[in-house]
């Protein structure tokens, strides 16, 4: 997969809390096989009247013309509910890079990560100036920089910009573009070697 | 020694290596793997050009997608049936025990896995799905991950995992009449929010806890992730190990006792420190029943729905759009309110022992006029137990319908949905927009709170009928 480091990119902000997995893509767009594909059902029902692809809802971010970019802007606990990866496919297909919130859902965190997408947590207040100064002007650039962990947007004082968490090793998968698998296969001796001398439990081998 | 917790206990022993200032690898011990989030892994797996590294501990199932009626013939909707499909193909493949539809022991996984003694004290359980929380109930790390990470295990048994902080949620107290597990967690969501345990593991403990059945323990652990939690976990005793013997792949003989000398050890010693506690008192909870769009806005069936000024500014814009979406009032009382349908299921309710105490509450009983009752019991075993008990014939006699196993109106994949702008009463665990169909409207409750709605055709307080 393709590594990321810095992107720079207009923000389509969706300023609503609690946004589950079943919202960002309904169960009954989880029955495919493949991985692609998904991102024409992002928020589909947030997104069009009557479940009708010709009816948008011009009050949805996503139908805005004036909103565009690689970065999507969301309120607090987002990506909570349902373990479906479909999730950040959808939103990975549909050409997001980076999610930014105040809060993410344990699940969805590691599910975007392991999509090459970046999930960012800022503070409260930062989420709310960075609401505000793309709702005064949507074009508002936003700068994520995973390489010093950083984020900032026009307009703000760049002395103060925003540091976010990420841990050393996925930060380094990230801007490999490594994943875990190959890391753990890589391992496959060592955990032969755990099973062998570790009790993990009398009845799982 | 330095005194643990159980969770601590069972982590440590199954960490394979930390990675400096990074994850923890984990073995993991069971993994369950059903038709919606397992096709991707498997496909990964034949671009990797790798096998599956240990079949045998992985068992599959299929629930999301089958239908609930007529489960001898063929899946009509074409896609829910290439899921079914790929799913058979990819376990003969890879050599993986499946028990699909038509076999004996399908069901939803997470009813499945307790059910036939495969959850297992002190084990490492995963599952691509969410709810996997529920097998805590065990005193097990369980948890839900995503498609990638069902790959990670299949080709590795192990997982990326970084170690959650630790919560305790003591509930103490004797229950009052009418009160189930169910309203318990609905309670302690309603308390700390959609949010609020997220990135903690939580052990729920307490006199109210441990007197609770099996079955009750799986309601509650279920429901964690619905706080957020990783998951949730409670400390085995002599209610676990009876439950657990002489179950399918239950250990026997020997290997019983050894199991039992591990699990025996298997609790939180006195002093061990958690990074967040909480009491509850249990005689405090009333029957519970949500209002709102996520599990955390919930109150007590003689409450009412908060006043707009009883909410916080920033969260003023949330809660408007969730009563918009689900047709009530800031302030109204919720007892009396007409409900259409009434889901009876999913692996947070569909257990034998929920089935019992629907029919032994309506038994003799007619349901509503204009309600439909669905009740879909959780697994084939669960739906053959109801026959022998004649819990079938209650429920044909009050006018419900018994359906086929499977996640059905919890998540509406298949054809059991909810119409729009309908009200359900359901005792599955989320009340997201459009979860049980587009614009359908969802008020999460415990089974008998379900079966007083069926019987009135609206939100009833149980204990007025008891
Ligand atoms: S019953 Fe509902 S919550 Fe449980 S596994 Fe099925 S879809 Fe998920």
């Amino acid at each position: 997969m393709k590594a990321i480091n810095k992107v720079t990119s207009s923000a389509v902000p969706v300023n609503i809390e609690n946004i589950d997995t079943d919202q960002i893509i309904p169960a009954r767009f989880l029955k495919s096989t493949n991985r692609e594909g998904f991102g024409k059902n992002l928020f589909r029902d947030w997104r069009y009247e009557n479940d009708d692809p010709s009816r948008p809802r011009t009050d949805f971010p996503l139908n805005q013309n004036r909103y565009t970019g690689k970065i999507l802007v969301a309120g607090k606990n987002f990506g909570c509910g349902s373990s479906r990866e479909h999730a950040a496919w959808a939103i990975k297909d549909y050409g997001f890079d980076v999610v930014v919130s105040s809060f993410f859902a344990d699940i969805f965190k590691n599910n975007a990560l392991n999509n090459f997408c970046l999930p960012v947590t800022v503070s409260e207040e930062f989420l709310k100036e960075l609401f505000e100064a793309i709702d005064r002007k949507p074009s508002t650039l936003v700068t994520v920089d995973l390489e010093n962990q950083t984020i900032h947007f026009e307009g703000r004082d760049v002395a103060v910009k925003e540091k976010f968490d990420i841990s050393h090793y996925k930060k380094t998968c990230l801007l490999n573009g490594f994943d875990d698998i190959d890391y753990l296969l890589n391992m496959k001796e060592e955990i032969t070697a755990f099973e062998n001398k570790t009790l993990t439990h009398p009845s799982a081998l | 020694m330095d005194p643990k917790t159980l969770f601590e206990k069972i982590w440590d022993t199954h960490v394979v290596k930390t990675i400096e200032e990074g994850p923890s690898v984990l073995y993991i011990d069971k993994h369950l793997i059903h038709e919606v989030t397992s096709p991707q892994a498997f496909r990964g797996l034949e671009e990797r050009g790798l096998p599956v590294f240990r079949p045998y501990q992985i068992v599959a199932t299929a629930d999301h997608n089958v239908p609930t009626e007529n489960q001898h013939l063929p899946i009509k909707e074409a896609l829910s049936r290439l899921q079914v499909e790929t799913l058979d193909k990819n376990c003969k493949k890879f050599g993986i025990e499946l028990y699909g539809l038509g076999h004996p022991y399908q069901g939803i996984v997470h009813v499945i896995g307790p059910e036939l003694g495969i959850t297992q004290p002190g084990m490492t359980i995963v599952c691509g799905d969410s709810h996997t929380s529920t097998h805590g109930a065990f005193g097990t790390i369980a948890f839900g991950i995503g498609t990638s990470e069902v790959e990670m295990v299949m080709a590795t048994q192990c997982l990326m995992a970084t170690r959650p902080k630790l919560m305790r949620i003591n509930v103490e107290g004797k229950l009052n009449a009418g009160v189930l597990s169910k309203d318990i967690i609905l309670y302690i969501i309603s308390k700390i929010s959609a949010s609020g345990a997220t990135g903690y593991a939580v052990e729920y403990a307490g006199s109210a806890i441990r007197a609770l059945s099996m079955e009750g323990r799986m309601t509650i652990c279920n429901m964690s992730i619905e706080m957020g939690a990783r998951c949730g976990m409670i400390a085995p005793d002599e209610t676990t190990f009876a439950y657990m013997k002489g179950r399918k792949f239950a250990p026997q003989g020997e290997a019983w006792d050894r199991s039992m000398a591990q699990w025996k050890t298997l609790y939180t010693d006195r002093g061990a420190e958690f990074d967040a506690e909480l009491n509850i008192d249990a005689a405090q909870i009333e029957p519970m029943i949500t209002y709102g769009t996520n599990p955390g806005m919930g109150i007590g069936i003689s409450g009412h729905v908060p006043n707009l000024r009883d909410i916080e500014e920033k969260e003023k814009t949330s809660f408007e759009k969730s009563l918009s979406y689900m047709g009530l009032e800031p302030g109204m009382g919720i007892k009396g309110k007409k409900v259409d349908y009434v889901f009876i299921g999913s692996c947070t309710n569909s257990r034998i022992e929920d089935l019992r105490l629907v029919a032994s509450f309506v038994k003799g009983k007619q349901k509503a006029k204009d309600v439909q009752v669905w009740i879909v019991p959780g697994s084939k075993q669960v739906e053959q137990q109801a026959h022998l008990e004649g819990i079938d014939r209650i429920f044909e006699e009050a006018g419900f319908i018994l359906r086929q196993p499977g996640c059905s109106a919890c998540l509406g994949m298949n054809e059991d949905k909810i119409p729009a702008g309908k009200y359900c009463i359901s005792t599955s665990n989320r009340n997201f927009e459009g979860r049980q169909g587009p614009n359908a409207r969802t008020f999460l409750t415990s089974p008998l709170t379900a079966a007083a709605a069926a019987i009135t055709g609206r939100v009833s307080d149980v204990r007025e009928l008891i």
